[in-house]
């Protein structure tokens, strides 16, 4: 008792810390390490939304990047063709991302394992050329930004990025605080439930196909509202970027090197990756390209190999007695 | 108008026969194994990339060179399975997806860092440009080649799985691999031929599409999408399914492609697995 008083008050003080961050000079600000502090805490939330519906609730989406691509145009189409603010896009583009995904997943979710894989596959892959030639969204072409005043108002700063930080940051706070307050509630063991077993989680009286779309649809609004984000940020959108498979991947990779079904995971997955890639794109450029993709791919298979629980199996090896004992193990 | 349809029955089938031999490794691995090899088709990139650099530096043409595509990609194939397959079989549901994932990054960088990103093209070869014309269709010989060479190695791998001892030692693994080894078989070995013979398939294939097609390092990615769907509409193991799925993929292909706009082909192939694989949850072979 005393002990998760102590480690939660530890918590809100490193979150708080990181609010205080970018108001200390030469924090965050417009440096290098401030860019990968951002990605990482946008890659966290990505991950913390896909496991809601993966992790939890045990359904394997390789789709996610169509939430995400919907979200990051909602933003990019409010900006770019309508000429209105991004708080307006956003919330529209998350919107029709949970939409789109519970009328993708009512029938999907029928399909049993490789081939519900395989049909989010075909679904992103779907998307992805149809918003390639869809010209209202600029086609292949993508939505470039226009320049665009600093502040919150149009969410976009040019020299100083701390509000892009404090935004990640927000959003952060937004997903792992759903994600926390479900983890607690009736909903969480619904999840769980459904993941450890369909059938005895209805003989149980759960509503399973409730309890999965409903997930679907948490799980592809946040995703949609980090795409939306990531368009603010990039300052550019186009499918290849935004709705691809190697998109959907990254949502995938995060959370199973953190830990898949773990509140922490996605976090800790982000915290590894991001830096790494980041890091290596720009410091063993001179060995040509595609070199930091050959290291993450490396570290993907001697994860699988050696840890296919992510940094939090290593952990709780390391831990006999943990306090997260609500999280899953990460089999499904 | 006739023979425009001609022509694009007889592409689409060609393509088909294609796009069967490509998948019917990946759908051998899938049926014994239940793993989905996402490095499938970068596979299929390096069994091209051998036969380039064969006829490129060696000028050997690539009706000869597939046989080295073929056989460096069964040993690619069984390297893999030694080193990550079979340390990550077993442990949960998405580690060997996620492995071969992995791999498949490894392999397109690596070859976009020492091949560069450029398409590739072999010049000179023996069928370079040859063209036959049946009923007024004009059909491209290096691909028609390849198709006919398809059909054989598909005979060749359906004959084996049904008829020799070891194509029934290798069903018998696929069925219950836990009898399978009470009776004697030596499933681990069973495992890392399927994923040799699975590589070889997509290297002979590759090998042989350097005559017509370029190479660069991400020509694999819409081919191992393609295999994954004909995998899953054939239903799973399955090598006649994979070839009329195949074929069924390159008709929607080249009509949708020819009848609507070239630009929506691949949104048809993949609404039509999607609508097919909603009523036919394991594919149109599968049970």
């Amino acid at each position: 008792m005393n002990t998760k008083k102590i480690s939660s008050g530890i918590w809100y003080l490193l979150l708080a810390g990181a609010f205080v961050l970018p108001f200390i000079p030469g924090g965050v600000g417009s440096t290098f390490h401030g860019h990968v502090l951002t990605m990482i805490l946008l890659y966290a939330s990505m991950a913390q939304s896909w496991n809601i519906i993966s992790g939890y609730c045990g359904q394997t989406s390789f789709g996610h990047a169509v939430f995400f691509g919907i979200g990051a145009y909602g933003a990019a189409m409010a900006v770019v063709q309508y000429n209105s603010l991004p708080w307006f896009g956003a919330p529209l583009g998350a919107l029709a991302a949970a939409l789109v995904s519970v009328l993708i997943s009512a029938p999907c979710f029928r399909l049993k394992g490789h081939y519900f894989a395989i049909a989010t596959f075909a679904i992103v892959e779907i998307f992805n050329r149809l918003f390639m030639i869809w010209d209202t969204v600029g086609g292949a072409l993508g939505l470039d930004y226009p320049i665009l005043d600093d502040g919150w108002v149009n969410f976009s700063w040019s020299s100083d990025k701390n509000g892009y930080y404090l935004g990640a940051l927000c959003l952060f706070v937004l997903i792992f605080g759903i994600v926390r307050w479900i983890e607690s509630h009736r909903m969480g063991y619904y999840l769980r439930a459904v993941r450890e077993g369909q059938e005895t989680a209805e003989s149980l009286g759960v509503n399973s196909s409730f309890v999965k779309l409903s997930a679907m649809a948490l799980s592809a609004g946040l995703a949609g509202l980090c795409g939306a984000f990531f368009a603010q940020y990039n300052y550019r959108v186009d499918p290849p970027m935004v709705m691809s498979l190697d998109m959907s991947m990254k949502f995938v990779l995060i959370t199973i090197l953190g830990g898949l079904g773990t509140f922490w995971g996605p976090l800790l997955g982000a915290a590894v990756l991001i830096p790494l890639q980041e890091y290596t794109r720009a410091y063993l450029s001179h060995l040509g390209s595609g070199v930091d993709l050959i290291i993450f791919g490396l570290i993907i298979i001697f994860t699988m190999i050696r840890q296919p629980n992510g940094i939090m199996g290593l952990i709780r090896r390391f831990t006999p007695e943990n306090e997260d004992s609500a999280a899953g193990d990460g089999e499904n | 108008m006739m023979s425009s349809f001609l022509q694009v029955l007889l592409d689409g089938i060609l393509n088909g026969l294609v796009y069967a031999l490509v998948a019917a490794g990946l759908s051998m691995i899938w049926g014994v194994m239940d793993v989905i090899n996402f490095a499938h088709g970068e596979f299929l990139m390096v069994g091209m990339y051998v036969s380039y650099w064969i006829g490129f530096f060696l000028n050997v043409d690539p009706l000869y060179s597939w046989i080295a595509a073929g056989i460096f990609l069964f040993i690619l194939g069984a390297v893999t399975y030694k080193l990550i397959i079979k340390n990550s079989l077993g442990k949960s549901a998405m580690a060997p997806l996620l492995a071969t994932f992995g791999l498949s990054m490894v392999l397109k960088n690596f070859c976009m860092n020492r091949f560069t990103p450029n398409f590739r093209i072999l010049q000179g070869t023996i069928l370079e440009g040859k063209t036959l014309s049946v009923g007024g269709a004009i059909l491209s010989v290096p691909q028609l080649a390849t198709a006919l060479f398809a059909l054989v190695v598909l005979g060749v791998l359906y004959w084996m799985l049904k008829k020799t001892r070891l194509g029934w030692a290798i069903q018998a693994t696929a069925m219950d691999s836990e009898a399978a080894e009470l009776m004697g078989i030596k499933t681990e070995n069973i495992y890392l031929l399927v994923f040799g013979i699975g590589g070889a398939c997509v290297g002979i294939t590759g090998g042989l599409m350097t005559s017509y097609l370029a190479v660069y390092p991400e020509v694999g990615s819409l081919f191992s999408l393609i295999a994954f769907v004909v995998v899953a509409l054939g239903g799973f193991g399955s090598i006649p399914g994979a070839l009329l799925a195949a074929i069924l993929i390159g008709l929607v292909e080249s009509f949708s492609g020819f009848y609507i706009a070239a630009v929506v082909k691949y949104v048809a192939v993949f609404a039509v697995y999607i609508a097919v694989i909603l009523v036919r949850p394991k594919g149109l072979f599968g049970w």
